[in-house]
């Protein structure tokens, strides 16, 4: 059947697009998690508070004449920026006071952030009478992108927004590379990650380190935010559950704890996903693979997630996380 | 030891002050049932807010009569055991007379088994699911159309005037959807249409694996049974990816936010409702301005059926105070009334119910969106319950 | 409250106790029908302080027995009788308190974070289900058959415990070889397969459209009981959950203190405490965890049978991951370890979030009859409510309300002066409240987590590879 290879092109275009939003989000859990060995599950509220930040500056931009790139570039600096500084705060008030607590004792306070930023998004756009936020995009981002004949014979389809995603996530990738691996300051946080009581005595001040790492994996979060709004236009006080789960998912398929391994991770499981999304159609298209038809589009995050275990029984420290040597 | 006794002291002077104060007035009270928190609250806030409105209406005619009329809003959080707990509470609080809600089948089934034996009065705003009434309780109304009455109407539509030959079927995995994409797909292969597949999806935001299977498989119409958020972000992916098949689903479309997540993409799009769109009414345009008045938001269809509701409850209240010569009546009173009820003037016509609260027959109206985003009757039909 | 929390050990409080119970009972029977919501519930919530006040006070045992007995097996009831609501919460406190307990062995003494505990609830709720209602008839194409013989419930609470365990034990086996934070995302992982199966297997679960109706054991003794006593007919199945619970809720408890005095509960606190060590000990860590996993799994089994009998409706939407959140609040908010500390953690979770914020926002809006603007709705934000009161509660007594005493040690280690271990946790208690937590004295020291730390990980990576 000719109809199966535009399928699969069509499949790894979306899938890689998904894969490289949740690598984004991934990253925030993958860092906090490097240093305090935490999951950050408000992150996920981090991330779609930086969603409303760029809904918001799309929408109030959207009388303005202005470059739609420069819109864009606007709505991610203060998406940043508002959720880096929520992540401090976060931090500051709810997880450095618990600084030795058992794991689980900042794990709860953890989920209970969480809960409070659902439902004051949800307050703070509900004064306005909102609750279902849509971006307002510039047009030229939905225009398709003319391609050569052969590639489009292939089924691919590229709008202005695919890759305006793929460029975001690369670049945040290359400076968040320079960053960690090229500066005393990225030094600074892979040494308070990998010992805080040694990094202490060498002179860092553990607590402005984690308060960093916490700024970037929220300002990560918050581009992530504004690429969600990109890709799928909507965004309410609680969409961030679910991608969170995954982004998250993503990190310890990857390997929690290391950066290249949140974005494997996030890529694995955004063609993964989208794959099985699309597989029941191989039952209907070829008569000896029909039980495929009863796997429909329902299947496909607990597809995910048996991956998930899969691959951690088969490589129990993610696919790139480093093996664990056991200290007596 | 000092601080319990003057808690418990502060409490006894507490307890005779309230006592003391409920005494003093006739209360009625309606109670809403719907979701007020977690991620369906907007829906679930929709109905509340229609029935205040409701409420708000026929306070003057009650103060005139010597009641005092209050509505009490509680919250399911879509969640059956928070429904079954929430009406409980409902059920011990006498001043309640009847209930409008729920929002889920899935809490209204539970919650009209606990509320039953009270005699509490069920108007339902939103469920269709054919269970709900299918148990034949005394208490347990709706306003909207069975998904077996809702779901052959649409088919209906599907096959005479859209002349499709293929569809793709989905839903939201939730009762609603779930249930209504059933009863479509079932009239659908009964009346010659492939159906070319057929799945459920809880997904809100990536729609885009099942856009590429649907492209691919290239049907006439696509039928998702789904709420209109999860509708809009799916319409405008699908038209994005440049699939033209027509798209149709039920009465959880019915809101302008379908046109404003979806945007352009929703030009075409096609719903079957009981209520006449807001804009094609006299009356439905003055209640979307009150409404927007109000509540500072724009009125959806669960508002409208919860206002619907609302005033079928309070018809049935008067009605069981006049025939209970000008006094409070029991609940019992109230429920019988309310099944035998001959409600006129509501967004959605007049109703009746039939023995087991289905509406007895309903005017269903096929929906239209236009390509300038407002709305239009593109055919109407009456539907009937399975049962007189 | 916080005075009656922490009792000065010297002044014995028989009278006080029996005063506090005798007052508190009296208005439950004579006002809970007709008070406003919230001072409702606030009697309530003053009514059950007596069975806290009975385990925590110094009084003679037999004013406890009777206070504790009589409040639990006479009071309620009636109160029940008069108003339904109560007896259904009470059988909800119970039912969420027997999953805290069981959830309390595999994150509080063998240490292994679940996400996905709510799942062995619904493996009973749904094994009940299905054969208790006509949903059977469905699956075996005998459109007659309504339910199986309803007498077989007491032979499924048994299957509900052992499905739950082997379920257990089957999602356990490939899980426990991970640790820690990879546990808990995939338990969560796994609590959402089961959601979707029980969503998607249509043919058996009847999808999202839920089972009903899902009868229990008729039990004619019981009935002609509360008959006698002046209870509703349809309060009469509510009757006998109400005392099965409790029945179940002693078994629980009584499992749950030999568990954990036994070689296997010493088993799992070594693993809990020191995974390497505990192997070097001589102790087989897979089959130690995989017991703990099991053992918590059935009790979650046998309260899904009983969830099931109660609601008589249950579809997926019950078994959510905020139920899984919300079972692991109440053993945090417990106390980690601590039988009482976790049925309190349950008691006040489930009577927060279906009586008393609820309550409190309908008081609310009775203060604005024409219409309160949604936005501004207090009902609107429970989350949020419920979240501020996660985060001050770790914040301020991380131990949990009623710690264990082991517990409450290891959390204030880095406090300095509760390092004297006294035996009886006294000298614990009198510094329980200075400082809550190490609040930045001890940030330059050790990112050590005693308690639920399988072992030190500071061997992580953050950037590098």
């Amino acid at each position: 059947m000719d109809i199966v290879g535009p399928l699969l092109v069509q499949v790894l275009v979306t899938g890689l697009t998904l894969g490289f939003v949740y690598a984004i989000i991934a990253l925030g859990y993958t860092m906090v998690y490097g240093v305090l060995q935490l999951i950050n599950f408000a992150h996920s509220e981090v991330f779609v508070t930086g969603a409303v930040v760029g809904f918001e500056a799309f929408r109030i931009l959207a009388p303005v004449a202005l470059n739609a790139y420069l819109k864009l570039l606007i709505a991610l600096f203060a998406a940043m920026l508002v959720a880096g500084v929520l992540n401090v705060v976060i931090e500051r008030l709810a997880y450095r006071p618990l600084r030795g607590a058992p794991r689980l004792v900042p794990l709860i306070t953890a989920i209970g952030v969480s809960l409070i930023l659902q439902d004051l998004l949800k307050f703070l756009e509900g004064t306005q009478g909102r609750f279902n936020l849509v971006y307002e995009l510039p047009t030229e981002f939905n225009s398709q992108l003319s391609l050569p004949a052969f590639v489009t014979s292939l089924g691919v389809r590229l709008s202005v927004k695919d890759i305006l995603i793929v460029v975001i996530a690369l670049l945040m990738l290359a400076f968040l590379n320079y960053l960690v691996n090229r500066t005393r300051v990225g030094r600074a946080i892979r040494a308070v990650a990998q010992d805080r009581t040694t990094a202490g005595l060498m002179g860092i001040d553990a607590n402005r380190m984690i308060a960093l790492t916490f700024l970037i994996g929220g300002a990560l979060g918050g581009v992530g935010g504004v690429m969600f709004g990109l890709q799928f236009g909507t965004v309410n006080a609680y969409s961030g559950i679910i991608p969170g789960i995954k982004a998250f998912t993503a990190a310890v398929l990857g390997g929690i704890g290391s950066i290249p391994g949140a974005v494997l991770g996030g890529l694995v499981l955004g063609l993964l996903e989208n794959f099985l999304g699309i597989i029941s159609i191989f039952g209907s298209l070829f008569q000896p693979l029909s039980f495929l038809q009863a796997i429909g589009a329902e299947y496909k995050d607990i597809g995910a997630f048996l991956a998930l275990i899969l691959i951690l029984m088969l490589k129990p420290q993610g696919l790139l996380g480093r093996g664990n040597t056991e200290k007596v | 030891m000092k601080r319990i006794g003057a808690i418990t002291l502060a409490l006894v002077g507490a307890l005779s002050l309230g006592s003391s104060l409920a005494q003093t007035r006739q209360t009625i009270k309606i109670a809403t049932l719907s979701p007020l928190s977690g991620g369906q609250s907007n829906l679930g806030t929709q109905i509340r807010n229609g029935a205040q409105l409701a409420l708000n209406e026929y306070r003057q005619r009650f103060a005139n009569l010597g009641f005092n009329l209050q509505l009490v809003a509680y919250d399911d959080q879509a969640e059956p055991a928070t429904g079954t707990a929430s009406a409980r509470r409902i059920a011990a609080d006498r001043d309640i007379l009847a209930v409008v809600g729920t929002l889920n089948s899935g809490v209204a089934i539970p919650a009209s088994e606990v509320l039953a034996p009270a005699n509490v009065a069920m108007v339902s705003p939103a469920n269709t699911a054919n269970a709900v009434t299918d148990r034949a309780l005394k208490n347990m109304n709706r306003i909207v159309a069975r998904d077996d009455a809702q779901g052959p109407a649409a088919g209906r539509y599907i096959i005479q005037t859209l002349k499709a030959k293929t569809a793709y079927v989905l839903n939201d995995k939730t009762a609603y959807g779930e249930g209504l994409s059933a009863e479509v797909e079932k009239y659908l292969k009964a009346n010659g249409v492939r159906v070319l597949g057929s799945e459920g999806t809880e997904e809100k935001n990536n729609f885009q694996p099942l856009i590429i299977k649907i492209r691919a498989l290239n049907p006439d119409v696509i039928y998702f049974g789904s709420i209109y958020d999860q509708a809009g972000v799916f319409i405008k992916q699908l038209r994005d990816a440049g699939v033209k098949a027509k798209v149709m689903g039920g009465d959880g479309w019915d809101s302008t936010d379908l046109q404003r997540i979806a945007g352009s993409a929703a030009a075409g799009a096609l719903f079957t409702t009981v209520a006449a769109p807001l804009s094609e009414l006299p009356t439905a345009r003055s209640f979307a301005a009150l409404y927007k008045k109000t509540f500072n938001t724009d009125a959806q269809g669960f508002g409208a059926n919860g206002y619907d509701s609302a005033k079928v409850v309070l018809q049935g209240v008067l009605n069981a105070i006049r025939s209970n010569g000008n006094k409070l009546p029991t609940r019992a009173q109230v429920q019988t009334a309310i099944r035998g009820i001959n409600a006129t003037g509501l967004l959605s016509g007049s109703l009746r119910f039939n023995s087991v609260g289905d509406r007895q027959s309903a005017t269903m109206y096929i929906v239209e969106v236009r390509p300038n985003l407002s709305t239009r009757v593109a055919a109407e039909l009456t539907v009937e319950p399975p049962r007189r | 409250m916080t005075a009656a929390l922490r009792p000065s050990p010297r002044s014995d409080r028989t009278w006080l106790l029996v005063g506090y119970a005798a007052i508190t009972s009296f208005l439950m029977l004579v006002f809970e029908k007709n008070l406003p919501a919230v001072l409702q519930s606030g009697l309530l919530v003053l009514f059950l302080a007596n069975l806290l006040f009975a385990f925590q006070w110094r009084a003679a045992p037999w004013a406890r027995l009777v206070v504790a007995l009589g409040s639990l097996i006479v009071v309620l009831p009636l109160v029940g009788r008069q108003n339904t609501g109560i007896f259904d919460l009470a059988i909800q406190i119970s039912i969420f308190a027997a999953l805290a307990l069981g959830l309390n062995i595999v994150v509080g003494l063998a240490g292994l974070l679940d996400l996905g505990y709510v799942a062995f609830f619904a493996v009973g709720a749904y094994l009940w289900g299905i054969f208790a209602s006509p949903q059977i008839g469905r699956i075996l194409g005998n459109a007659g058959l309504s339910s199986v013989n309803p007498n077989l419930f007491w032979l499924f609470l048994i299957l509900a415990i052992a499905a739950a365990a082997i379920v257990g034990i089957v999602i356990g086996l490939p899980v426990l070889k991970l640790r820690g934070d990879y546990l808990a995302i995939v338990t969560l992982g796994l609590g959402e397969v089961i959601r979707v199966l029980a969503t998607n297997l249509t043919k058996y679960t009847n999808g999202s459209q839920g089972i009903t109706p899902i009868g229990s054991a008729p039990v004619p003794i019981l009935n002609s009981i509360a008959n006698s006593l002046g209870f509703a007919p349809e309060q009469f199945n509510l009757f006998f959950l109400y005392f099965l619970v409790l029945l179940i809720i002693l078994l629980v408890i009584i499992v749950n203190m030999r568990l954990d005095r036994s070689r296997i509960g010493r088993a799992w606190i070594a693993i809990r405490e020191d995974e390497v060590a505990a192997q070097a000990m001589g102790i087989p860590l897979v089959r130690t965890k995989l017991l703990a996993f099991a053992s918590g799994a059935s009790f979650a089994g046998i309260m899904g049978v009983v969830f099931a009998a109660k609601q008589q409706f249950i579809s997926p939407e019950s078994f959510n991951f905020f139920q899984s959140i919300g079972v692991l609040s109440m053993v945090i908010l417990g106390g980690m370890g601590s039988i009482p500390g976790v049925i309190l953690g349950a008691t006040v979770v489930t009577l927060l979030n279906l009586n008393l914020l609820p309550a409190l926002s309908e008081q609310i809006q009775g203060a604005f009859p024409g219409g309160l603007n949604a936005t501004l709705d207090p009902a609107q934000y429970q989350r949020l409510v419920f979240g501020i009161i996660l985060v001050l509660m770790m914040l301020f007594r991380p131990e949990g309300l009623l710690p264990n005493v082991r517990r409450k040690i290891e959390m204030h280690e880095g406090d300095g002066a509760v390092g004297a271990v006294d035996s009886l946790g006294d000298n614990a208690e009198r510094h329980a409240n200075d400082g809550a937590l190490t609040t930045g004295r001890n940030i330059g020291t050790d990112s050590r987590s005693p308690g639920l730390a399988t072992r030190e990980e500071n061997d992580r990576t953050g950037g590098e590879k």
